[in-house]
């Protein structure tokens, strides 16, 4: 089996604080990582190694030249080979633009069974770019994948796919693109001699020349979304702590406000 | 780029540097540089003091955009039920297309088998015409029967806009039907405007942003669709300007619903799909319903939600009691979720659900920025924590600092008796 | 000079990490206190590479450096000293041995299995007469002919009773004395005659297993002899060498474990209407700490730096290691409970943990006085 997961190296959105003073954020030491629901696609593609020694794992990205530590995260976890699609001309992509991208490079890595991406990226939270892939490939698409079972001739996937209030399960032929969601598995460590190979390995870097694209089709004067403003909401005005000498005049204090302010 | 570094004009100060959320800004000896890390959010060029930093707009030329018209809004239903958020969306539509003016008209996209008994309410809640898709096919959810229907109904009537709910099922279509039809799309969008002057009213009341660069006379009426980016820190208005239609998916619970009126009619307008069975390449095998909570918690009144301060799984049961006696649901943080306590469904925050309750409790939750994007429009914020520095006090509008697992069971005692409690505070 | 960690190194840190962080403090508190020995972690810790950091791939091992293992060792101590004790003691006493001694047959036995963590390594020197004094040996391994039989036993033996491989000292002459007449083999679980005495009920690291191990008439294979007839002595103080890196990790992770806590702690801690961490007296303690864990962790990279460079100054290096880093990790925790003040005391918060884990590494591989006869022989000559 052929799968290739679409991965992207973002900053720790945890880590982020604001500057209570100045409204702005600090981002000072924030560290750039695996995109979780990423490491969870990566993952659901490893347990199918795991399962089929046969398989090849190839991860993709397309970032900024330090995007390489996380692919060789991902070699660290266990991926067969990795690419990085990184050019100035890439820069400033929206979604359309990012996915006009990626599947030029999924299409230059060649055959696959199935296209694996995590649901998304939590600097941007727009869930758009895995089926924009899709819609580019041509791939018939299932997103908020949470359960994953392959079929014996390894041609049928039956998916639980997550909704608000529930679940769906679907049935889908390879080759096919699905997004994966935390609650499909649990990723693995990269593993200590993983980390010693990865680090030997080559990753190649594309530029779009390389995969065919220009900027009628990437970066930021081909995409359709543009960015008008950009600011800081206002600070919520900071409430009260409340007093009390005991746990028991602390609640009574709070339910006196919330009675003098007619909340209850 | 479209973002420039003047370099007669910058003096080398490194504010730019700060206030760039993406990192894409360094220095080469005096000036500063802009990466190909920029986003061209514009940050910078409001942070310059020197006017050395200036954004063009470089972008391609337009197509003809004069032929789209009017606000579709895509009304989801699951089972014959409209969605909250499609009533929502015709709400917001209505309001959008009075603002448009010139004939705009607010329409619905109905979809499904058997749904026509659904027509009548998206007229109720303010749809000025409804389109109507209806085939065996399309009786469950599939992303391909779905993007095709609409893909061709766009393509033949032309809508200006088209706003879809930010639901597993909206989050999925969309990006499908904007990269099949070359358009854009923003995600998870919280406020929506046309006329800039409704724009500059809002970001005066409720952000930061400098409002003197834009002109209230202006006669642009493209869509101005903000979104919270880097977990609400960071509001970005995106826009659309070449390509059409422009399109949403909006936060569920954001929007308002226009009070129904019953007997309100308007256009139907029915469309036969072009649709064959082998278009569906994916097969709905069965639907299965759980966590009921989770479609409570968008609604819920009150919320008591725990967080990682709990310690441990158990403490969720504390939890639970306060829930019960305030009449109010179950909700947690990202950590106590990511720490397997409690079940993914419960989860606000960025990456949860939005909510803005009347009364939101929070026990034990540090108030890491995720979570705060996810509730800080809660009417009332009562934060119960052990940390003083925790952020959750900068939002709270009461906090409490001490053990939740002493101050919870003392709410839930004097809860019923507040009434009284109050009266003798008065003495 | 360059202080900067290599890409491997600072993978392993980030890996060891996210492991120490996710799989070992979560249970860190309960083991303290049931005494259970992690055996699923070690597992895992097997899985993912952890047993055999600083060895060739072509042995199953990582393939990384030393400087790796002692940030790996210092992560796992960061979260539990224990699961970092039973990883150094299969690591250092047990694999190097076999590594570095071992001939080709039993390192093709032996290490693929120690490596993968499938199989659990431990080491066995002391006895109750010989501990400092490591000459004082009384176990005797006799040569039978196609054999050796062995009587006696060793104490204090880290992983005993949960490993399946032990690197055993035994005098094979008395007459040819401490250096030649001492022995090393290496010893199956499963051999006959041999058996698990008294396990120790401990001050800290107590989920590390502590045992007495028991040799009667043990019959051991001629071809477990490990190094030559006369060699042991070499063997278990080579190894040794070795293991005093992993001691200073980590001790310089218990330091640092508690030094976090300490330092959150203090931030959210008021009193007099101010946290903690506004009280310069306090700072001072703070600052303190800090200085004294940096120096130590450069101590011990060094060290992990001159046996990846096979430096003759590797020995006394890690000596001075060892001692610094050790006695930082009690100045640390002390402390550090200090600093929390009654709360410190209680097994509400770690730091007494970590406190009762600090004092071990003043004692074990070596003691402190140990540590000050390597620096000072080298300094004036033995």
């Amino acid at each position: 089996m052929k799968i290739i997961v679409c991965v992207k190296q973002v900053p720790d959105t945890n880590e982020i604080r604001i500057n209570p003073e100045t409204g702005t954020l600090i981002r000072d030491g924030v560290p750039s990582i695996l995109n979780p629901d990423d490491a969870n696609a990566l993952e659901e593609a490893l347990k199918i190694k795991d399962q089929y020694p046969d398989t090849h794992v190839t991860v993709v990205t397309m970032g900024p030249p330090q995007a390489k530590d996380m692919l060789m995260e991902c070699l660290a976890m266990g991926a067969d080979e990795a690419f990085l699609a990184s050019d100035r001309i890439l820069g400033g992509s929206d979604t359309w633009a990012t996915s006009n991208a990626i599947s030029a490079a999924i299409k230059k890595i060649g055959d696959f069974d199935i296209v694996f991406a995590g649901r998304q990226a939590i600097d941007g939270d727009t869930a758009q770019v895995g089926p924009q892939i899709a819609e580019r490939l041509g791939l018939p698409q299932v997103t908020y994948v949470s359960d994953f079972a392959l079929s014996e001739d390894k041609k049928t996937i039956t998916v639980k796919r997550a909704l608000e209030d529930g679940y769906e399960v679907v049935e889908v032929q390879t080759p096919c693109m699905l997004t994966a969601i935390k609650e499909l598995n649990k990723p693995r460590y990269m593993s200590a001699s993983g980390i010693a190979n990865a680090c030997k390995a080559e990753i190649p870097v594309w530029s779009a020349a390389d995969l065919g694209v220009d900027q009628s089709v990437v970066g930021l004067k081909a995409s359709p979304t543009n960015v008008f403003r950009s600011f800081t909401p206002l600070p919520k005005g900071k409430g009260m702590m409340l007093e009390g000498d005991d746990e028991k005049e602390l609640a009574h204090n709070l339910l006196i406000q919330l009675k003098s302010r007619n909340v209850i | 780029m479209a973002v420039q570094v003047l370099k007669d004009k910058c003096r080398g100060c490194k504010l730019c540097l700060r206030s760039c959320p993406f990192s894409a800004i360094i220095m080469k000896g005096t000036n500063a540089v802009i990466t190909e890390k920029c986003n061209s959010c514009g940050q910078c060029v409001a942070n310059c003091p020197f006017e050395a930093i200036e954004k063009t707009s470089e972008g391609g030329e337009a197509g003809d955009l004069s032929a789209y018209k009017n606000i579709w809004v895509f009304a989801e239903q699951r089972e014959g039920k409209l969605m909250n958020v499609a009533l929502e969306l015709i709400g917001e539509g209505y309001r959008l297309a009075r603002e448009i003016g010139n004939d705009t008209k607010v329409c619905a996209l109905l979809i499904g088998d058997q749904v026509d008994h659904l027509v009548q309410e998206c007229y109720a809640y303010g749809a000025d015409r409804v389109y109507l898709i209806q085939s065996p096919l399309l009786s469950s959810y599939t992303t391909d029967g779905y993007a095709k229907v609409i893909c061709d109904a766009i393509t033949e009537y032309k809508p200006e806009i088209v706003l879809y709910g930010a639901t597993h099922i909206g989050r999925d279509l969309a990006p499908r039907i904007a990269a099949r039809l070359n358009t854009g799309l923003t995600a998870d969008c919280t406020r929506l405007d046309v006329k800039v002057s409704s724009y500059i009213d809002y970001a005066k009341k409720n952000t930061t942003l400098n409002t003197a660069t834009l002109d209230p006379n202006d006669p642009d009426t493209g869509l101005k669709q903000t979104r919270p980016a880097f977990g609400g820190n960071l509001m970005a208005t995106i826009i659309c300007p070449r390509t059409r239609p422009q399109m949403s998916t909006v936060r569920p619970g954001v929007m308002q619903k226009r009070d129904r009126e019953d007997g309100a009619t308007g256009e139907l307008v029915t469309i036969t799909p072009k649709l064959q069975e082998t278009d569906i390449r994916t097969k709905v095998l069965e639907i299965v319903k759980t966590a009921r909570e989770m479609v409570a918690l968008s609604d819920a009144e009150i919320i008591c939600s725990g967080g990682r301060g709990l310690g441990n799984a158990e403490g969720f049961e504390l939890i639970r009691q306060l829930a019960d006696k305030v009449g109010g649901v179950v909700g947690a943080s990202r950590a106590a979720v990511d720490a397997g306590w409690i079940d993914h469904s419960h989860q606000v925050g960025q990456t949860g659900t939005t909510v803005k309750p009347k009364i939101y409790f929070a026990c034990g939750i540090s108030g890491a920025i995720q979570h705060l994007a996810g509730m800080q429009n809660s009417d009332v914020i009562i934060a119960i924590n052990k940390n003083p520095d925790a952020p959750i006090f900068e939002v709270a509008d009461y906090g409490i600092l001490g053990d939740l697992y002493k101050v919870i069971p003392e709410i839930i005692a004097a809860w019923d008796d507040a009434a009284d409690i109050y009266k003798k505070s008065l003495q | 000079m360059d202080f900067q960690l290599t890409k491997e190194q600072s993978f392993m840190q980030k890996m060891a990490r996210e492991f120490a962080v996710n799989e070992v403090a979560p249970i860190a508190a309960e083991i303290d206190i049931t005494g259970e020995f992690p055996l699923e972690n070690v597992k895992k810790m097997g899985r993912y590479g952890l047993m055999g950091i600083p060895f060739p791939q072509e042995w199953g091992g990582a393939g990384l450096d030393y400087v790796s293992y002692t940030i790996a060792i210092e992560e796992l101590a960061k979260a539990c000293a224990s699961t970092s004790a039973i990883c150094s003691a299969h690591t250092g006493l047990c694999c190097w041995p076999i590594f570095h001694w071992g001939n080709e047959e039993q390192k093709k036995k032996y290490l693929p299995g120690l490596l993968s963590g499938k199989l659990l390594g431990a080491f066995g020197l002391t006895e109750p007469n010989a501990g400092t004094d490591a000459g004082g040996q009384q176990t005797r391994a006799v040569d039978a002919g196609d054999h050796w039989v062995l009587n006696g036993s060793k104490i204090f033996i880290t992983n005993g009773g949960y490993a399946d491989v032990y690197v055993v000292m035994a005098v094979t002459d008395k007459t040819k004395g401490t250096h030649d007449g001492i022995s090393a083999f290496i010893v199956e679980k499963d051999f006959p005659g041999f058996s698990i005495g008294k396990k120790e009920d401990k001050m800290g690291i107590r989920a590390s297993s502590t045992t007495e191990l028991i040799f009667r008439d043990c019959i051991v294979p001629k071809e477990n002899l490990l190094g030559k007839v006369g060699g042991g002595f070499r063997v278990a103080m080579s190894t040794l060498d070795g293991g005093r890196i992993a001691i200073a990790s980590q001790a310089v992770g218990i330091a640092q474990g508690a030094f976090d806590v300490t330092v959150e702690y203090m931030k959210a801690r008021k009193q007099f209407n101010k946290p903690l961490s506004k009280f310069q007296a306090l700072q001072f303690d703070i600052a303190d700490m800090r200085a004294r864990i940096e120096a130590a962790r450069m101590l011990v990279r060094k060290a992990a730096w001159l046996k990846d460079n096979n430096d003759v100054k590797f020995g006394p290096n890690a000596a001075m290691a060892k001692l610094y880093a050790s006695e930082t990790a009690m100045f640390v925790t002390t402390k550090a409970v200090q600093l929390h003040g009654g709360y410190g005391y209680t097994k509400d918060y770690p730091v007494e943990r970590m406190m009762r884990d600090a004092k071990i590494t003043e004692i074990y591989e070596g003691t402190s006085e140990v540590q000050r006869i390597i620096v000072a022989g080298d300094t004036f000559g033995k």
